[in-house]
């Protein structure tokens, strides 16, 4: 059973859908990502899961219930927020404790469940502390603990991990992970960050201009994006687009390598002109175009360092290929079609 | 050529970079501050002191020295006493509901409606009119022919029409019409105090209180209030203060009468002082203060200091 589904959600500020007719679901502890790019709506359909904003139209289902009316408190959701939204005057226990308190909730029963929360994200020596007393990652686990408390239908987290340094959110990323498949609470995650997307999600909607794109699985919205924005939103580099006959040819940088190093048949060979190269230790990343081709985008390949032969330099001209099976057709309205049924 | 574009560069003195130097600057930015605290607040103080244990008067200007016989004299009058009670009140009172209307003020003007900017422009007028001109109005709403309150409470029936209030005539009334037009005129500030508060507090947090299922009342009392109350008392010293020390009002609507029911300490010293010419005891009277505002700005600063960490 689907533990949150949405039906043809919309809304509307002034001419403007923020939300533009969402459909999904989200199964049983399940942890779904909603990626895209800032300001595409991703945050404004979570609040409306929430029941902070309203939708215009359409139908969220919670639990096989449907909550259009139901408001925040009732709807069985807890969410963490971007800047956490801890109450800065109380403690840590009273913080984690409110949503029970607000409940009524008898005593030794907070007690117990506030310590158990506190315990299963290890955050019990610091009940007593302020939440400005808190280091950025204690004060994400004192919101999840908050969250968990409620032991909600399900958790929204609006980019739990974006006010976190770049160290600390590798390790957040895996703990909290961690966390969700221990509790096995169906998660809804909104982020920008593919990275935490790919790493995180058991399925990724992508999402843009309150649209969704796709929804799948971290392999096939990599290996079969369903358009060109899924396509270049998702990899760094993101996927290279050649204009062909109707429509626009796609592979990803990692597929593109030198002639030598690819074997088998069935090779699509492009010459390449290298006019910059990046060294990024494990990797080198080769920018320039292919010649022949009417349209001058910029094409990437991204080749293991070691593998990076030295004959490559800036200004070298090369047989480049890509494997057929790894080519990506797009027709003129960006989307995927059958491989190479148009050619 | 460079030797001899060299040989004429002339060599930088150190006085030329005078102004660059923070030693000099700094001393010299903050002097006209200090003359003015000096001139304007210290050496009338320290004269004002001086005064009220002197036999000070404009008749006989003596700096001969009583000791403390002034302030037995100011002590033991009734005047005095009544008008110590007076001020208290009239201050409690007045910051009570200058900051209740404050709030409501606020949380009404923190609502998204069409003409938000314009009503909040309006809210600040009370504070922005001059006091003489807006208790010039104030006056003509509690005169005894023209009172327009009158004249609604008796077009509603809530007023007998044979026996008209005199708002400025009793005692009991005349207290209510300088708190009212006191506390109209606190409202503003207190508006403003609240709305930069309600505006400050992060709106996750409100966010997460409402899915954590806290109410109107909850929301309001438990998180915003706590989180706001630095804020709040700073307003209400200020405010404490301002009311204390303020004649304005007093003094332009009811000149402390009748039988001296609305006397303050300000007024009050400004008559036996200023207008009497009896400066010792008007400065005895005005020095009354001095503990009270000594007491609200150490808060003050400790409030403030808590605010920092």
């Amino acid at each position: 059973m689907a533990a949150v589904a949405a039906r043809h959600i919309r809304k509307q500020f002034g001419d403007v859908f923020a939300v533009n007719d969402i459909s999904l679901s989200v199964n049983d502890g399940e942890f779904l990502v909603l990626l895209g790019p800032s300001g595409c709506g991703k945050t404004t359909f979570l609040r409306i899961l929430a029941g902070l904003e309203s939708q215009t139209s359409g139908d969220i289902l919670i639990g096989g219930e449907n909550v259009n009316e139901v408001p925040p408190r009732a709807r069985g959701i807890a969410m963490v927020f971007q800047s956490y939204g801890l109450y800065p005057h109380l403690s840590v226990f009273n913080n984690i404790a409110f949503p029970l308190k607000t409940q009524n909730t008898p005593r030794d029963e907070l007690r117990r469940k506030v310590d158990w929360a506190m315990r299963l994200l290890s955050i019990d020596h610091l009940s007593s502390r302020r939440p400005r007393q808190l280091s950025g990652g204690e004060r994400q686990r004192v919101a999840l603990a908050r969250a968990l408390v409620r032991e909600p239908t399900v958790f929204l987290l609006d980019e739990p991990l974006s006010n976190l340094d770049a160290k600390l959110r590798t390790s957040a990323r895996s703990e909290l992970k961690q966390f969700q498949q221990t509790v096995r609470t169906s998660t809804v995650y909104v982020t920008h960050d593919q990275v935490e997307a790919m790493g995180m999600g058991d399925r990724i909607a992508v999402i843009d201009h309150g649209q969704l794109r796709q929804i799948g699985t971290p392999t096939e919205i990599y290996d079969q994006p369903a358009d060109e924005f899924v396509a270049t939103f998702l990899g760094t580099p993101p996927m290279n687009l050649v204009e062909r006959e109707g429509g626009s040819l796609g592979f990803r940088p990692e597929h593109f390598l030198p002639r030598e190093m690819l074997n088998g048949s069935a090779l699509a060979e492009m010459p390449f002109r290298i006019d910059r190269m990046e060294y990024l230790g494990s990797e080198r990343i080769l920018y320039g175009e292919i010649e022949g081709r009417p349209s001058k985008r910029i094409v990437t390949a991204k080749l293991p360092a070691h593998a990076a032969s030295d004959q490559l330099r800036a200004g070298d001209r090369h047989a480049f290929a890509v494997r057929c099976s790894e080519l990506h057709y797009f027709d003129r309205e960006g989307r995927r079609t059958r491989e190479g049924a148009v050619q | 050529m460079t030797a001899i574009a060299e040989g004429t560069r002339p060599v930088p003195r150190r006085s030329r970079f005078v102004l660059d130097r923070p030693e000099f600057m700094g001393p010299l930015f903050i002097a006209p501050a200090i003359l003015y605290v000096v001139l304007l607040v210290a050496l009338p103080f320290f004269l004002a002191i001086y005064y009220s244990v002197s036999a000070y008067t404009i008749f006989n200007p003596s700096y001969h020295f009583v000791g403390l016989k002034n302030l037995k004299e100011v002590l033991e009058s009734d005047i005095f006493r009544h008008t110590l009670g007076n001020t208290f009140f009239f201050t409690i009172v007045s910051q009570i509901f200058g900051l209740l209307l404050g709030k409501v003020g606020a949380m009404l003007l923190i609502q998204d409606f069409p003409g938000r900017g314009i009503a909040r422009a309006l809210v600040v007028l009370p504070w922005a009119v001059p006091v003489s001109l807006a208790v010039l109005a104030w006056k003509w709403m509690f005169d005894s022919l023209y009172s327009v309150i009158n004249w609604t409470l008796m077009a509603v029936g809530l007023m007998d029409p044979m026996n008209p209030a005199q708002w400025l005539g009793t005692t009991d009334l005349a207290m209510t019409a300088v708190i009212t037009v006191h506390a109209w005129r606190l409202f503003p500030f207190g508006v403003v105090i609240f709305l930069a508060g309600l505006t400050s507090v992060p709106k996750d947090v409100l966010d997460a209180a409402t899915i954590d299922g806290a109410g109107f009342w909850r929301r309001n009392y438990v998180i915003i209030m706590p989180i706001i109350l630095p804020i709040i008392t700073i307003a209400l010293i200020f405010g404490t203060v301002f009311t204390f020390t303020d004649l304005s009002v007093v003094y332009l609507l009811t000149n402390g009468g009748p039988v001296n029911s609305t006397q303050v300490l300000g007024s009050l010293g400004f008559q036996v002082g200023v207008l009497s010419g009896d400066v010792s005891h008007g400065a005895v009277i005005c020095l009354f203060l001095f503990p009270f505002l000594l007491l609200a700005t150490i808060i003050l600063l400790k409030v403030l200091r808590r605010r920092e960490i």
